[in-house]
Parts: C-alpha cells; structure tokens; sequence
C-alpha cells in the first residue's frame, strides 16, 4: 500500500470523524458533501472508477440536495409555529 | 500498515453509531447512517484490493494484466445508489414526523400515542 | 434512559465490538493479497465470453444480473414510499402563488431574488449534463459507467433548473405522470428482457443477444441493454424523490 492510499485512508476517518461531530445539520450537510468526496478520492485510488463515479453523483449531488430541501421544508415549519420551538 | 484500511473501516462504523446513538436531531442521525454505511464500502473494497493491480476495465490494457476483483465493486456500485435513496425515505419520514410531534430530538418522540 | 447513561452503555458496548472487530479483521488475509477465486477467473473469461470491456458492469448486468435486479427494485419501491410519506396531509393545502422567502414571486415561478448569475450558469448547464448522463447511462460496458450513474445525472438536471430559480419551469419538464411512466417502464424493462432471456434460451438474464466486437458500442449483448433500463428507471425515481422534495416547499399548513 503506497503513501497516496494510506492519507486518502486517513482523510477518510477524519471526515467521517468530523460528519459526526458537527451537531448542527446544516453545516453537517456541506461536512457530509466534503466526505462524499473523499470517499471518491478513495475509490479511485484504489483502483475502482465505478463506484467512484458513483460516490461523486450521490455524495455530492443527490444526498446534499435531499438534505438541504429538508432543512428547507423545517426551518419554514418552526417558522410557522414559534410556540412549539423548544 | 495493511491493516489501516480495515482499521478505518471499523472506526467509521463505530463512530457512526456512536453519532446515531447520541444523536439530538433526527436529520443529524441519517447523516451518521450515511458514515455507516461508508464504512462497509470501504471494507469490501479493501477486500478486493489486489497490490499492483489496475482496474478491471480492459479497454486499454492488455487481456492478461492483474487486475483487482471486480465483484466487491459490483456490489458496491449499486448499494451506494440504493442507499441514497433509502435515505431520502428516511429524510421524508423524519419530515412527516416533524409536521406530527413539532420537534425532531429523536429523544422527545414519544411513542405513538401522541 | 437517560441520555447519558445510554452514551455510556454504548461506550461499553462498542468497546466489546471493537474487540470483535479487531479480532475478525486481523483473520483476513492482508489488503493487497486477494485470492477470491470467482473474482479472478471473471476477470480472465468475462471479455471473451461477452465482449465488454468494463468487468465491473458485466458482472452487474450480466453474471449477477438477478442481484441486481433486486437493487433495483429496493429503489423502485423507496421512491413509492416516499411518495406515500409525502402525501399531502390533512390541514395541508397547496398553494402556487406564494413563496416564503420572496412575496414578489408569482405563479410563473420566477424568483427574482435568485442572482442573474445563478440563473445563467444553471440553465447553461443543463444540457451538457444531460449529454452526459445519457453517455454515461450507454456507454457502461465500454468504460466506467452505467444505468446507475447515468440515471443519477439525468435526474441532476432538474436540480440545475430549480436552482436557476425557475420553479415554473421546472414543474412543466417533469409532468410527474410521465416520470412515474417512466421508472414504471424502467423497472419492468429489466424484468422483460430478463423473461425475453427465458424466451430465448432455457434461462432468465440470459444475454441472448449477439455479442458484437470488443471496444464496439453495440457489445456485450443485453449489457447495454440492461444498463440503458436501469439509468430509465434511476432518473426516474430520483426525478420523483426531487420532485416530491421540492413540492413539499409549496405546501402550508392552515394556522391552527
């Protein structure tokens, strides 16, 4: 295993290690499109262009778009009714 | 030094599920479902890696060159765009019962006699 | 339980899994030494036998077409569940001439706080991403690619045309009738020309078409077929997970 797979293997546990630490969703949602990429950068170095291909369309494109539509749609709800805020 | 992929691998999966466990927002938890999952990728793939081997496309590389395995690949492709969308039905889910119990702390969604 | 007692209890927990872990990992062979029999000896027959020269999309659609087959309908049916979750509720009311955040917004959809530069680069953009879906979804037994990816694409494009502000437009490209149709169509393609597989020879999935040249565009048989149906059905079903997302902005609730 050279030196290329071994950071992007590190890189890969800190980004997975900073999508769980941040507590707010939204910026979890751009940490988590930071990680999708990472992982890709994984794949491709170890030697799989599929699912790279994959990971980029889906991490980078698919699940930060569902995330942010949802936090969207909630941040209008708790707009709606301020008396349920907690 | 082999050892760091699976390593990683096992550290992505408990960190996951240390995130799901003490999670306080529901979208937060499906985002450390999504590290969870990451970390099965990045298993099988470690699995199939063949050392000094390319990948398993021949369109420009001789018929008899190493490559590494192409089954764990398969596999993982098509999980990877499945799953994104199991978690958009989990996002959906989480968004109905916002609209229902008005919060989304996983910790103060009572049961369901609400 | 409280909440710390159950961070706690996992602590412990996931100290006994780490054991577990460490212990079963530590009995595979080192990464780099892989000595999978099926994989390699697919490796060395798949190109003579089929012609296409990506491995990795032959086993998908070809070797293992059945597995795949069952992927794909585990999307078919999310995207119908979360349609069902997302159904419009009681109390809740659409309504098309209103938007939160712009009240200058009206039923042609144009926000007009979106920048003009947002506008122009997501709408001049949105024809070479479909090219590139479409190449991607046709050329997955030549090179990386496939059904998948490719589906994934042609379903950003909409996403560009949202962001571009055009909320209007957007509602009139994915008549969701026709989107339904067509992941309905995908899916049940797969199955159809697994059956025209039966048909054929004495088996389902059987790639009974001819094989072509290696390198060409039509090898591989019902690879490309198979791929081509996939990347119907994933643009189909993301169109509608999209959709269903975005229209959910457009719904209000009535004031208790």
């Amino acid at each position: 295993m050279n030196v290329l797979q071994a950071s992007a293997l590190i890189l890969v546990g800190l980004g997975g290690t900073a999508v769980v630490i941040c507590r707010d969703p939204l910026r979890q949602a751009i940490v988590s499109g930071g990680f999708g990429l990472l992982l890709a950068i994984l794949f491709f170095v170890f030697q799989a262009p599929d699912v790279a291909l994959s990971e980029i369309v889906i991490g980078a494109v698919a699940l930060p778009v569902m995330i942010l539509l949802t936090l969207a749609k909630l941040r209008e709800h708790r707009d709606d009714q301020p008396e349920i805020e907690q | 030094m082999s050892f760091l992929a699976y390593a990683v691998a096992a550290w992505l999966l408990l960190i996951g599920l240390y995130g799901v466990v003490s999670s306080r927002n529901l979208v937060h938890l499906i985002l450390c479902l999504s590290v969870v999952q990451a970390s099965t990728y990045v298993l099988l793939l470690a699995i199939g890696y063949r050392a000094g081997a390319k990948a398993p496309v021949f369109a420009d590389i001789p018929l008899s060159a190493p490559v590494v395995d192409p089954v764990v690949q398969s596999l993982t492709l098509t999980d990877v765009v499945v799953e994104a969308t199991v978690t958009a039905l989990l996002l959906a889910l989480s968004l109905q019962a916002y609209k229902r119990f008005g919060t989304v702390d996983p910790d103060e969604i009572v049961s369901l006699t609400g | 339980m409280s909440h710390r007692s159950r961070r706690r209890l996992f602590l412990v927990a996931a100290a006994g899994v780490a054991v577990l872990l460490v212990h079963g990992l530590a009995g595979l062979p080192g990464v780099g030494h892989f000595h999978g029999r099926y994989g390699l000896l697919l490796a060395r027959v798949a190109v003579p036998e089929r012609q296409a020269t990506d491995i990795v999309n032959s086993i998908t659609y070809d070797y293992r077409g059945v597995d795949t087959m069952g992927e794909e309908f585990i999307l078919f049916a999310s995207a119908i569940g979360l349609v069902i979750v997302l159904r419009r509720m009681r109390g809740e009311r659409q309504d098309d001439d209103r938007d939160r955040d712009d009240p200058s917004e009206s039923a042609t959809g144009r926000v007009r706080q979106t920048s003009a530069a947002l506008r122009l680069l997501g709408l001049a953009l949105v024809g070479p991403v479909l090219v590139l879906g479409i190449y991607f979804a046709s050329q997955g037994q030549l090179t990386p690619g496939g059904g998948f990816q490719g589906g994934v694409i042609l379903a950003a494009a909409l996403i560009l045309v949202y962001v571009a502000g055009r909320y209007g437009a957007m509602t009139r490209l994915r008549p969701i009738p026709v989107v339904e149709l067509a992941e309905g169509l995908g899916a049940a393609g797969y199955a159809a020309i697994g059956v025209g597989g039966l048909i054929a020879g004495a088996r389902f999935l059987l790639n009974f078409i001819t094989q072509g040249s290696m390198g060409n565009l039509l090898s591989g048989g019902t690879i490309a077929l198979l791929s081509a149906v996939v990347g119907l059905e994933v643009a189909g079903a993301f169109t509608l997970v999209f959709a269903e997302f975005m229209d959910q902005r457009r719904l209000t609730r009535r004031p208790r």
